[in-house]
């Protein structure tokens, strides 16, 4: 335990307002802090910068799961076993459920929460993948009101969101109407369990009769912030699956992603495999 | 149940905490300390080499390797200082506020880099950068020129491991105090406690009798708490004389990982003369190992790396090479196995590739070349213990479905994206210390009467989850007709038990094993003669017996001391005759998944067969193989330490991959018993042949797999992707016989 | 700062700061050392202590976040110091050698049994995926949770 204690504040307010009436008025910033499965490791480590914090965690207000006949909003506190336990996501949003699954462990999926993993931007982070393949919107809130914005446009640049400094993630809404759709995810990690995804692909597709009318795909570690694969997309759109357009295809995501070296692995590993789980996932449609 | 007294669960009054200053840099000289104002220094207490009363070192077997650097530092994490508070959460921010300036000095990180010898790391001369070298020589005749001139062919392969962690799930830790009167006291997480005196005598200048070590609950050690507790132990008794207070000092994992030692990385070469029928004529072997930057027991490693790298074959002649360098990388150490995983992953590579050259099946070649009874090993040791690697071998094979699975999988492999191989490893491992190491130990096992009447065993060898308790009671309940809950053993506390030898080498149920009962024999002798107990007694008879000695003598202890087998004859100068008075014998078989998407390898099945001597309890000794193989699984394909400029860049558990339970397989387990006179029962050691066998078994399973000749681990997906997206459709190199001794090479890696 | 909490069916009142690690407060203030430290990231989940019936690493909770909670640790398994059937088969299948991973893996297997009486292979790999073991190669520590299922230990 390599920091003091006594040095934080974490302070936790009964009502999300009341929360976001303290990230509107306060002139020290206080970070929200909701499992802490982040957070608390930097503390452990002795890098935890910031030293006030307010506490997310089991607000009602964040932590539900809302079903509608067209939709389901899940809040930003949901922890990653209620996603989990779910069976409507299961069913309907199975790219989530899967996503949620491998998401480090039992106990990690127990206090870590959609809205922190977004929040925290890694760009290997496990439900952005499939928040982008199904389009996601997300509801940002503060005291003055609350906006909705394609979760497409959330992640601005390495770990830097549109979050304004008094905004909170609400919500993310996802539709229910995939009915029909060809789902494809899949998560390369250093091993079988408890891994941090060295790439990632989440991808959703509408086809009729071989032509692919809809497909979106969207990646981990594959770009700076989590990443809708634009222009792999483009190139299969109103296409079928030929061994041309395959070739296309991987031509495409090399094109569009810049992976990196780190000390999990290797940007030519990552973009090898990349286009490897791509093509895994076209000979499915 | 929550209730095992782990080091860092314990406190003491008035215990204060210890912090460890280290340097942050590879190689240098240390130009200024200074310490930040910020911080009220006072309440601290600060030690450095100059408050040491007795030598400025960590002796094990040299005294190169000093308790806290002075002028220079040889590898980062190394200590310098050493700091002590009440409070534990203010020693983070102390340690940083500890400013220190070096002259850098280039470092070098590589066993080419050491071998180069541009930059002298240590010692000098002849023996610059190297802290230990063997000749080991069958039949002490070097290898004659028409060997190589005349055979059918010459095989040559160069083989790499890498280091790694030990990642015990409990980190190096003990709490040490001190006094004028008693001298120093330490308990802690550690294998070897009277390898801890040892130290302690030197440092503080003081005999054994006033340094008094306890060994805690341990929570895993598999050897990296074997030599490190010399260090920390050290460290905390220093801070305890200096700051009059008991002081704890525990690593947490980062630092753990960062500063203590590993497995040696290892560069074994071979060349190898064989006869087309695949006979092995000569083999000429170059083992060399990386030390790090002081020697700590690199000579052991490198000892029993060096006995063990022809393996459980026949060689008409036989010349190893090897030695032990110095690297600017914090010591590494003893980790199960000791060197012998290092050379076995390279020969039984190397056997796979002898066999493809030749046109033989891996079996066929190993069956022409396997060891029995009555032939001599490597150093001219004759097997008189029955020994049937043929069997062995068959048996393996059976049971893992070897041949079947072979076919099915070459027939299935071209038709699917998951290449699926099988592959084995053949083995033997020495138990206890090489040669005369055991005589010299000259291990004393106690055992007393309680008041209470009950046997109670005192031995330095510690329980860290191996079984020791378990075992060593067992033996004494066996011996006295006991039930096994009658047996107590005391905690390992040298003020009160003797020293039986270090917990290493898998030496405990064989050696000391062989003393328990021994002693245990003695003492029911004793009681007999004493007219209390007759033969055929009850467990009831033994505890009246007992108490009625007490009650004429006050008190009863019987003892045992190593005897020397009279045929055990080991010359140390020449490296020859018997090393070991006991081998166990093993056929590994591995079965793999390569996942051509993804380059990902990972085990999907295992057997491991060995002939153990006799298996005291079967549970236990099971699990012992299991968790090696998981290890050796983490070793082959998983385990990478990434090396920064010297630093351990994932010290992390995050970044150091270690197998979960979803990445190790079921692992059938399978003993066979051919008793050896020298263990207790007849039982050899079992603890670190399981260590030896998995990473060669998985590698020339994965070449079963993908054709493709992998000479290096770990073996990442990353490696593995560089290589299948390299090599050309036609596959590995060409393997046409020629006349005369062709030479088939590995580019170099 | 105050924090109130039942540990192991007891109502506890703690003084500590708010940041302070779940962990640290059971073994620190309530000298309830069996949750480890054995990596302080949540990877190894020596640290595993159930919150309100859920399986967590304590070494990620800070105590403020735990107010009102109900926490189990390994401490609250045991029956009136009778081993817990899952404890009884752990001892019995050779599920523990050196010790130090068990309370966490009694813990989780604990957890997984409430979720799944009869769990497959699978589920189990999973249910202890967060629990590492370096001794044991986890196969006995397997047949210890089948063991524990089939004595219904999820009473």
């Amino acid at each position: 335990m390599r920091s003091d204690v006594t040095q934080y504040d974490l302070i936790a307010p009964k009502s999300l307002d009341a929360v976001l009436q303290i990230l509107a008025d306060s002139p020290d910033r206080y970070i929200p802090i909701a499992g802490g499965t982040e957070l608390m490791v930097a503390l452990g480590a002795g890098r935890l910068q910031p030293k006030k914090f307010v506490s997310l965690w089991n607000l009602k207000e964040l932590r539900f799961i809302e079903v509608t006949p067209d939709a389901i909003q899940i809040g930003a506190g949901t922890t990653f076993t209620d996603i989990r336990s779910n069976p409507i996501i299961t069913s309907a949003l199975s790219l989530l459920s899967q996503a949620a699954s491998w998401t480090g462990s039992i106990a990690n999926q127990n206090r870590g929460t959609l809205g922190g993993n977004i929040v925290n931007a890694s760009p290997a982070a496990d439900s952005p993948p499939a928040l982008l393949a199904y389009d996601a919107t997300v509801t940002l809130i503060s005291s003055r009101g609350s906006r909705t914005i394609p979760y497409r446009d959330f992640h601005l640049s390495y770990k830097k969101t549109a979050l304004a400094p008094d905004e909170l993630v609400h919500s993310i809404t996802l539709s229910r109407n995939f009915y029909g759709y060809k789902t494809y995810i899949r998560k390369v990690g250093t091993r079988n369990a408890q891994a941090i995804s060295k790439i990632a692909i989440a991808a959703l597709a509408r086809t009729n009769h071989g032509v692919i009318e809809i497909i979106r795909i969207g990646a981990a570690s594959l770009r700076e912030t989590p990443a809708r694969l634009i222009a792999t997309e483009h190139c299969l759109l109103n296409q079928t699956i030929t061994p041309r357009v395959i070739t296309a295809a991987r031509t495409a995501i090399l094109s569009e992603t810049l992976p990196i070296d780190d000390i999990r692995s290797t940007a030519k590993y990552r973009a090898a495999v990349a286009a490897n789980l791509l093509e895994e996932f076209l000979h499915t449609l | 149940m929550g209730r095992a007294k782990y080091v860092d669960d314990i406190t003491l009054p008035d215990m204060w905490f210890g912090a460890t200053v280290r340097s942050t840099i590879p190689r240098g000289r240390i130009t200024s300390i200074s310490f930040d104002p910020a911080i009220p220094w006072n309440e601290y207490t600060i030690v450095s080499a100059a408050d040491i009363p007795g030598e400025n070192c960590i002796v094990h077997l040299t005294k190169d390797h000093p308790c806290l650097a002075v002028t220079h530092v040889n590898h980062a994490e190394e200590p310098i200082l050493l700091l002590a508070h009440p409070n534990r959460s203010v020693l983070p921010a102390a340690v940083a506020a500890v400013h220190i300036t070096y002259e850098e000095l280039p470092a070098i990180y590589t066993i080419e880099d050491s071998e180069k010898k541009v930059q002298v790391i240590w010692g000098e001369g002849e023996s610059a950068n190297t802290f230990k070298t063997y000749l080991m020589q069958k039949d002490q005749k070097p290898i004659p020129d028409e060997i190589w001139q005349t055979a059918d062919y010459i095989v040559e392969g160069e083989y790499r491991t890498g280091a790694q962690e030990q990642l015990y799930i409990e980190n190096n830790g003990v709490i040490a105090e001190y006094s004028e009167t008693e001298g120093v006291k330490v308990q802690g997480s550690m294998q070897c406690p009277f390898y801890l005196v040892h130290a302690l005598e030197l440092v503080f200048n003081l005999p054994a009798e006033k340094c008094r070590v306890i060994q805690t609950e341990t929570g895993g050690a598999f050897g990296g708490k074997e030599d490190f507790p010399s260090v920390i132990g050290s460290h905390a008794a220093l801070l305890a004389m200096k700051s009059g207070h008991p002081v704890k000092l525990c690593y947490d994992r980062a630092e753990d990982m960062a500063s203590t030692t590993k497995r040696h990385p290892s560069r074994t070469r071979h060349r190898t003369a064989v006869s087309k029928d695949g006979k092995l004529l000569a083999g000429e072997i170059d083992f060399a190992i990386d030390g790090g930057a002081y020697a700590t027991l690199s000579p052991v490693v490198l000892s029993r790396g060096t006995i063990h790298a022809p393996g459980p074959y026949h060689w008409p002649y036989l010349t190893v090479r090897a030695k032990a360098v110095a690297t600017n990388i914090p010591p590494h150490g003893a980790f199960r196995g000791f060197g012998a995983p290092q050379s076995i992953f390279a020969l039984e590579r190397h056997m796979d590739k002898i066999a493809k050259v030749v046109g033989l099946t891996p079996e066929e070649l190993r069956r022409r070349n396997f060891l029995g009874t009555g032939d001599h090993t490597a150093t001219g040791q004759l097997l008189k213990d029955p020994v049937d690697m043929q069997h062995l071998l068959t048996r393996a094979l059976e049971e893992s479905d070897y041949h079947a699975k072979r076919e099915q999988f070459d027939r299935e492999n071209p038709s699917n994206t998951v290449k699926r191989g099988i592959g084995f490893a053949t083995f033997f491992h020495g138990a206890g210390f090489t040669g005369s190491g055991e005589r010299r130990l000259n291990s004393l096992v106690e055992i007393e009467l309680t008041e209470h009447g009950q046997p109670r065993l005192l031995v330095s060898s510690t329980e860290f989850g191996q079984g020791t308790n378990t075992i060593l009671c067992q033996v004494a309940a066996q011996t006295l007709r006991l039930p096994y809950d009658r047996i107590l053993i005391a905690q390992p506390d040298t003020r009160h038990v003797p020293n039986s030898g270090p917990t290493v080498a898998s030496r405990t149920a064989m050696v000391v094993g062989k003393l328990v009962e021994r002693a245990a024999q003695s003492l029911c002798d004793t009681l007999i003669h004493s007219g209390h107990l007759t033969p055929g007694y009850t467990p009831e008879d033994f505890r009246q017996a007992a108490l009625l000695y007490l009650v004429d003598h006050g008190s009863l202890k019987s003892e045992a001391r190593y005897e020397s087998p009279g045929d055990i004859f080991w010359d140390d100068e020449n490296y020859s005759g018997e090393a070991y008075p006991a081998y166990a014998w093993a056929v590994y078989v591995a079965e793999v998944a390569v996942d051509a998407t993804t380059y990902s390898a990972s085990v999907t099945n295992f057997y491991a067969l060995q002939e153990v001597g006799k298996v005291l309890h079967p549970i236990l000794a099971a699990g012992q193989i299991e968790g090696g193989v998981a290890q050796g699984i983490g070793y082959a394909l998983y385990e990478k330490c990434v090396w920064n400029n010297g630093h351990l860049a994932n010290n992390q558990m995050t970044n150091y991959i270690m197998p979960t339970s979803a990445d190790v397989p079921h692992i059938h387990v399978s003993f066979e018993e051919i008793p050896s006179p020298h263990g207790a029962f007849g039982a050899k050691g079992i603890g670190e042949l399981p260590m030896d066998g998995p990473a060669p078994a998985i590698l020339n399973a994965i070449e079963d797999a993908t054709d493709i000749v992998f000479t290096e681990i770990p073996l990442l997906p990353e490696d593995i992707f560089e290589c299948m997206t390299r090599i050309p459709e036609t596959g590995s190199e060409s393997l046409d016989p020629a006349v005369a001794g062709p030479i088939f090479s590995e580019a170099a890696a | 700062m105050t924090t109130k909490l039942t540990i192991n069916g007891r109502a506890q009142t703690i003084e500590a700061p708010p940041m302070k690690r779940l962990l640290d407060v059971l073994r620190e203030d309530l000298q309830l050392t069996g949750a480890k430290e054995g990596c302080g990231e949540g990877e190894c989940g020596s640290c595993s202590v159930l919150m309100n019936g859920d399986l967590v690493n304590s070494c990620l909770v800070p105590i403020l976040q735990a107010e009102g909670a109900q926490i189990t640790t390994i401490e609250g398994i045991a029956i009136d110091e009778k081993l817990h059937p899952i404890q009884q088969c752990f001892l019995e299948n050779g599920g523990a050698q050196c010790g130090i991973c068990t309370p966490g893996m009694i813990l989780a297997t604990h957890h997984l049994l409430e979720k799944h009486t009869e769990p497959t292979l699978l589920q189990i790999q999973e249910g202890l995926s967060g629990n590492l073991c370096r001794c044991t190669g986890y196969t006995r520590i397997f047949n210890a949770v089948r063991a524990a299922a089939l004595a219904g230990a999820a009473e």
